[in-house]
């Protein structure tokens, strides 16, 4: 087995990074079951059984914050850990400020689950937890910064590497994000109710201001930081050009805090402001396809890993699935297209198209890489991650194309007029006509929660494979010892 | 105060001050990476470091052939 992984286990503080991955695949697991629950709900609504914990009204923030925050935030700060760690080369800053950085992540997951299914929401899309959650947040975020940066500032290498950038600007603007949108006073001490600073269009504002940057630091900005490490360290290459990584970095970084107003077209926000929105949603375009072409680019003479190795399928393809969403996210915040699109299941494709074929599976990429060395071992099986590759990109292909249609049909129905200027289609008729694409949604989220079933399995066998091992090394150094 | 401070104090041409700024910091950026030869070597330098940390990581490389499937696949 790898010899400098158990020097590397002495020399990293991994234990903390093993907690993160295994609550990420608990999370991911969990969060992805039940989306696929809800999906299955809105296909056939008597599915509530009556029972208003498990309507659809509750447990959709319970599937966003387990996907988001349980599985997407535990990764980060799984492979954030191990990045930061091993391209400064040197330990975590300090191990009981990383250890509250876990407890803390988690207890504000269980809390949100938990409040969401009893009917407390703070009603802020992606930012449903109450306040006493959001204030566990904010400690656990300042400690995970005070970590990341003292772990920088006490790097033995002369430069900080590329991925860090982009984590550090993910930790930073989330702080940001965090509190300026959870602003709001409380009913009482002893209440969980409380009333947000903002009020009318400024809440508006405020809240998509907060839910896309969210989009861009947490899921885009962080995940790529996963990218520029764990790409080249699987492709067994540098990246393809590090001057445009700087350049992505710095771009990416400006054009996201504009846009979070593409979601508000057409609503009562200043025309100036969604125009501008719109404006920088398009050139958003350029860093966000510079970092892809960076990305893939790396493999560039090297393509028939993509025939061997599945790992590197996996990353690949979250590449491009990244291109795909971030060239179709300008499209849709065109207020021509936004005015068909908007308030149709096609926003919802395109939000998956995204998180689970860039976010998902850049992490699943990411893990089936950094686990192995985590425990000192290999892999316990290559072919189901290429049974888990499968079932992923099948069902991703099938949600996004279900929503598509759904999306569109559904813009178009709700446009549609007849001769003498009255709708063409009732609502009740646009809800029938979704019936078969959300079966065929509910059917691709049962193919991807099946691969990360499958990933959850290989992942068990490989740390029960590392504990063999480890038992029987010690035993044969025992035996040894005894001899001597 | 000088007109030109003036002018970048008015509230109506906070837009367009924006834009300088911005424009101008991003322009600086891109000659700041793309200019110089021995800084390009430089930068482009610094994209080996995640493979210097494992030299002798038996998984390194990544790839098949580094994988392999355990006893009973």
């Amino acid at each position: 087995m790898a010899q400098t992984g158990i020097g590397s286990a002495e020399q990293y503080n991994y234990e903390i990074i093993k907690k993160f991955a295994i609550m990420a695949l608990v999370w991911g697991l969990l969060g992805m079951a039940t989306g696929v629950y809800i999906a299955a709900e809105l296909a056939w609504p008597a599915l509530n059984f009556n029972i208003p914990e498990i309507t659809f009204g509750r447990l959709r923030p319970v599937h966003t914050t387990l996907v988001i925050f349980g599985f997407g935030g535990s990764a980060l700060f799984a492979t954030s850990y191990y990045v930061v760690q091993r391209t400064c080369q040197t330990r975590l800053y300090s191990d009981w400020m990383a250890g509250f950085t876990f407890w803390g992540w988690q207890t504000a997951i269980v809390a949100g689950v938990i409040s969401y299914v009893l009917g407390y929401t703070q009603s802020r899309e992606y930012a449903e937890f109450e306040w006493p959650i959001d204030l566990i947040i904010l400690v656990t975020w300042v400690l995970y910064f005070t970590v990341y940066i003292m772990t920088v500032r006490r790097r033995s290498q002369p430069h900080i590497y590329v991925a860090n950038w982009f984590y550090i600007a993910f930790i930073l603007v989330i702080a940001l994000l965090h509190i300026f949108n959870n602003l709001a006073v409380p009913v009482s001490m002893f209440s969980l109710k409380s009333y947000s600073l903002f009020s009318g269009v400024q809440d508006a504002m405020t809240q998509w201001w907060y839910g896309h940057n969210a989009v861009g630091f947490f899921l885009t900005a962080a995940f790529l930081g996963m990218m520029y490490y764990f790409v080249p360290k699987q492709a067994g290459r540098p990246v393809y050009s590090y001057r445009l990584s700087i350049v992505h970095f710095w771009s990416l970084a400006f054009l996201y805090m504009w846009v979070g107003a593409h979601h508000l077209h057409w609503t009562a926000l200043p025309d100036w402001t969604s125009t501008l929105a719109a404006t920088f949603s398009i050139m958003l375009l350029l860093p966000s396809w510079g970092g892809m072409i960076n990305g893939i680019m790396t493999l560039s003479g090297a393509w028939d890993k993509l025939r061997t190795d599945p790992i590197m399928l996996f990353l690949i393809t979250s590449l491009s699935f990244y291109g795909m969403s971030t060239f179709e996210g300008p499209l849709m915040s065109l207020k021509s297209v936004n005015a068909l699109s908007h308030y149709t299941d096609w926003t919802i494709g395109h939000v998956h198209s995204g998180a689970l074929g860039w976010v998902a599976m850049v992490s699943f990429g990411s893990f089936y890489h950094m686990v192995p060395r985590l425990y000192d071992t290999r892999l316990y099986s290559t072919r189901l991650v290429y049974v888990h590759f499968w079932l992923a990109t099948i069902g991703i292909l099938l949600y996004i194309t279900a929503m598509w249609v759904a999306g569109i049909f559904q813009g178009l129905m709700l446009r549609s007029f007849d001769d003498y200027g009255n709708l063409a289609y009732t609502f009740v008729e646009t809800v029938v006509f979704l019936h078969s694409p959300y079966v065929v949604r509910a059917l691709g989220g049962l193919f991807f929660v099946s691969g990360v079933a499958v990933m959850a399995y290989n992942m068990i066998m490989t740390i029960r494979k590392a504990r063999v091992e480890a038992a029987e090394l010690d035993a044969k150094l025992a035996a040894k010892m005894a001899r001597i | 105060m000088p007109d030109w401070m003036l002018w970048i104090t008015s509230h109506g041409n906070s837009k367009i001050v924006a834009l300088l700024l911005f424009f101008t910091t991003f322009c600086a950026i891109l000659i700041y990476v793309y200019t110089g030869k021995e800084r390009g070597v430089r930068l482009e330098s610094y994209k080996y470091m995640p493979l210097q940390d494992d030299e002798t990581d038996l998984n390194a490389a990544g790839g098949e052939e580094e994988m392999h499937e355990s006893g009973k696949n």
